[in-house]
């Protein structure tokens, strides 16, 4: 009994540290059809502003929930002002600069910050489940993950901002011609997307000591998780989320985490050939 | 003697939520010249689609037999192996290539060497009266030419049953009356469907008509009856009004 | 018709081809062959993807997969047998046999651009996760252990075929390697310049309507896919030799990159072009090796991000639209100055 609820909690983490880490991704691929293959780094870049801001003396919850986006978001803004906004329709373009904004990221921080891993501690307690003992922290972030998708739907679905965003995604003509400006809904899109991406950096901090290569943990789930789910950002995210973090924690739990990863990837394989649109290219269409 | 060379058994398809193609039985007789016309919105191109492979088909969506061959389902290289050209609505050509290697391309898969191919794509580039521009990039010719080099791929493999999607659009009178020269010459061996929307043209070219309207085939007939009918006329001026 | 169609490819150079087989030759006359031969090996890869990405439009964001499965199959297969030419050959065809079920798979699946890459990718990530998690005598294949994250060192390099006691390391090596190179390159034009590298240079520039000629599309794509990864896995063979160690590092996304930037920095579209991109810019990331103060991803990364926004088919073409600029107004200024002289002559005001 115990067991199973600590494998039910393990496995609603797995869905919120997935849903968490890509919707940043999620947004600006759902939204503009943008690959952005750096957004490991904008979570990356999170993680280190939060740890750095709370060696620095400020509070950690402030950090995470707050610094961390608005520093990723100002990173993001640039990045799109400086290159993804020349490359628009041209995805392979967008993918291969993104990648290499992210190797240019990792060096920077490589730079600056050296390569020994930075951490900070957990400000949860952890607690007890029967005789099993539970990360509190992951509470946290399940809460957390609920959350970010609660706003995220409420945004979209019922705020003028939301529906504004949604139409530039449907035709850019239609929005400029009704006095809105697509390059600047792509812009505040994307500085957005990333503002999500250093929130969820700033969340998962506490969980490991980060590196500057750690976007790379980040970049590769994200990315199935994205594609997968297809261009709904809401279901799409949720659906792959629930579908792949079941996978990976019940393959884990019966092999090693590594076969449970591995699993997680090869269903994408096999996912994709089967639904090439993502699975909200399939089922749930029109869903947000 | 006329067998039947193409034939659709209640082709249906939907198409962006409405029914495009309404259990259509089309026939076509060797060597014939079919017109398919029908004012906008009429079918034309779903149909056309289906007929090439260019839409898969399931077993839902009705039959199609090429000679006598059930080709449902087929995809469109399969079909154009059969011996089928087609041409496509929007120009579809290579762009990069010059004129020249664009039919080399088309030649070369129905000659077993570069040899025989090459000779090939001379006689099409005579027919066509694409000497001219044989070295020119096909991506930096005006929309007429490029329609012209289309022509030249289709014709290229011979092939004995000809699709063709609005040869007509865009190019100038002169190179209208040369491609009905082209394609009455080329009917005396070949079966030739045109699909198309300009009157003119289909005047010029003869033969048989057949009209769809919502998806389902409304007349069929020698053009000028067809042309004179008052159904016809209704549909097309009516829809225009609308 | 005059000459029959060049589909782009343009003629071998051989002038340029001998004049850069000679400096390869005579290379290790000037210096030694230990940088150079790991400098020819990249530059093997690099070709590998540029005839698969430049020629048949096939962007593959993993093809260290195969380069890293030649590595590995070469390692496994030499330790077990003790001798180099059975596995030499199997590192040339595991990867090609495995290309060709993923790519049959994609490609009949009639998988677009994006998706892909994204399929590619995560190929590799499979592979490299998996080699890194098999640490432990558990995991190994006949007697090769595979390492784990450390890899697997101490394998049987190259030997002369049939005498496994002569050994082929050093300069001996590096002419391998350079034969190899120069080998697939030719290869490669030969290809290109066969009706089977028409079709798939057709292929990439309007993939329906050559389907529309009767040629299966996907046939194609996958059978250039399987001899691109035969390449790779050939790079990936002489690497394990060279570095005398396999490690996941080979499959790694950074290799993956590596390899795309090298691509395109070099022209793509081009054969030379990735050669070039290989030799300069894997020899750039050497010498930032030498020192700690800028890390190789930065650089790597801002040049990758500038050729993308401001050279898109790389360095060599770039340079050949200069020059062919700089030709054309050669020309015209001749032209103009012989229009001169024949007015003046005519007595023209």
């Amino acid at each position: 009994m115990d067991y199973a609820a600590v494998v039910f909690l393990e496995i609603l983490y797995m869905i919120a540290f997935l849903a968490l880490t890509s919707a940043g991704l999620a947004v600006v691929f759902g939204m503009m059809r943008v690959i952005n293959l750096a957004h490991g780094e904008f979570v990356m870049i999170g993680g280190y502003t939060t740890i750095f801001c709370n060696r620095a003396g400020l509070d950690i919850w402030f950090s995470m929930l707050v610094i961390s986006p608005l520093v990723v978001g100002i990173i993001g803004l640039i990045v799109e002002r400086l290159v993804i906004r020349h490359l628009y329709g041209r995805m392979i373009d967008t993918m291969l600069a993104t990648w290499g904004l992210s190797l240019l990221m990792v060096g920077l921080v490589t730079l600056i910050f050296g390569n020994t891993a930075v951490s900070v501690t957990a400000p949860i307690q952890s607690y007890q489940v029967g005789a099993y003992q539970m990360g509190g922290y992951n509470l946290f972030i399940i809460a957390i993950g609920i959350l970010v998708m609660l706003l995220l739907w409420l945004v979209l679905r019922y705020t003028r901002v939301g529906l504004v965003a949604r139409g530039a995604m449907q035709n850019a003509e239609i929005a400029s011609s009704l006095g809105y400006n697509p390059q600047r809904i792509y812009m505040w899109t994307f500085t957005a997307g990333a503002a999500l991406s250093g929130l969820a950096g700033g969340v998962m901090a506490p969980l490991t000591g980060l590196l500057p290569s750690s976007g790379s943990l980040y970049i590769a789930k994200s990315f199935i998780t994205v594609i997968t789910g297809g261009a709904a950002i809401i279901s799409g995210t949720l659906g792959s989320s629930i579908i792949f973090g079941t996978v990976n924690q019940i393959v884990s739990f019966g092999s090693t985490p590594v076969i449970g990863e591995i699993a997680m990837l090869a269903l994408a394989i096999i996912l994709l050939r089967l639904m090439p649109q993502g699975i909200t290219g399939r089922f749930f269409r029109n869903s947000t | 003697m006329s067998e039947t060379v193409l034939d659709t058994r209640d082709l249906s398809m939907r198409f962006g939520g409405v029914q495009a193609v309404n259990s259509v039985n089309f026939s076509l007789r060797d060597r014939e010249l079919r017109c398919l016309i029908g004012p906008n919105g009429a079918g034309k191109s779903t149909f056309f689609k289906c007929l090439t492979g260019q839409i898969r088909l399931d077993p839902s969506h009705g039959r199609v037999f090429i000679r006598g061959q059930d080709v449902s389902g087929w995809r469109a290289y399969e079909i154009v192996r059969l011996g089928v050209g087609i041409k496509t609505q929007v120009p579809s050509v290579m762009n990069g290539l010059n004129v020249e290697e664009n039919l080399f391309l088309s030649a070369r898969r129905v000659h077993p060497n570069r040899a025989s191919a090459e000779a090939a794509v001379e006689e099409v580039m005579q027919q066509v009266s694409l000497q001219r521009i044989a070295r020119r990039l096909v991506g930096e010719l005006a929309h007429g030419q490029r329609q012209l080099v289309e022509i030249g791929l289709v014709l290229a493999q011979r092939p004995w049953l000809l699709l063709l999607d609005e040869p007509a659009a865009g190019i100038t009178g002169a190179e209208a009356d040369q491609l009905v020269r082209i394609i009455h010459e080329v009917n005396q061996k070949a079966t030739i469907v045109v699909v198309d929307h300009d009157m003119q043209f289909v005047r010029m070219l003869g033969g048989q008509v057949t009209v769809l309207h919502q998806g389902a085939i409304l007349r069929e007939g020698p053009v000028d009856e067809v042309l004179a009918d008052a159904k016809v006329r209704e549909v097309y001026i009516g829809s225009r009004a609308k | 018709m005059t000459g029959h169609p060049t589909f782009g490819i343009g003629r071998i150079r051989w002038g340029w081809f001998i004049v850069g087989s000679l400096i390869l030759l005579l290379l290790p006359a000037v210096t030694g062959t230990n940088t150079p031969t790991l400098l020819l090996i990249w530059a093997l890869f690099a070709l590998s993807l540029g005839l698969l990405w430049g020629f048949a439009g096939i962007l593959s964001f993993g093809h260290a997969a195969y380069f890293g499965l030649g590595a590995y199959t070469y390692a496994i297969a030499s330790m077990n047998v003790g001798e180099s030419t059975g596995p030499l050959l199997l590192a040339i065809v595991l990867p090609a046999a495995v290309a060709a079920v993923i790519g049959a798979m994609m490609f009949y699946g009639r998988i677009s651009d994006v998706y892909m890459g994204v399929i590619t990718l995560v190929v590799t990530l499979i592979l490299f996760k998996f080699m890194s998690a098999t640490a432990g005598d558990a995991y190994r294949i006949g007697s090769a252990r595979l390492g784990g994250f450390n890899g697997i060192p101490a394998f049987p390099i190259l030997n002369v075929p049939g005498d496994a006691s002569v050994t082929v390391y050093g300069t001996p090596f590096y002419y391998v390697v350079a034969v190899a190179l120069m080998g697939c390159y030719l290869l490669c034009r030969w290809i290109l310049g066969s009706y089977f590298g028409q079709v798939l240079i057709g292929i990439r520039e309007n993939e329906a309507r050559v389907e529309l000629l009767g040629y299966s599309a996907p046939l194609y794509k996958t059978a250039i896919f399987t001899i691109s990864a035969a390449m790779a896995g050939l790079a990936g063979c002489l690497f394990a030799n060279w570095a005398e160690i396999v490690t996941p590092g080979v499959f790694s996304l950074g290799q993956s990159a590596e390899v795309i930037i090298w691509t395109i920095v070099g022209g793509l579209g081009t054969l030379a072009g990735p050669i070039a991109g290989a030799i300069v810019l894997g020899y750039l990331k050497l010498l930032l090796g030498q020192q700690t103060l800028i890390d190789n991803s930065l650089v790597l990364g801002a040049i990758l991000v500038l050729v993308v926004l401001l050279l898109p088919s790389g360095l060599l073409p770039a340079l050949t639209r200069w020059r062919e600029r700089r030709d054309v107004a050669r020309v015209s200024r001749r032209q103009a100055s012989s229009t001169r002289r024949r007015r003046s002559q005519r007595g023209d005001a």
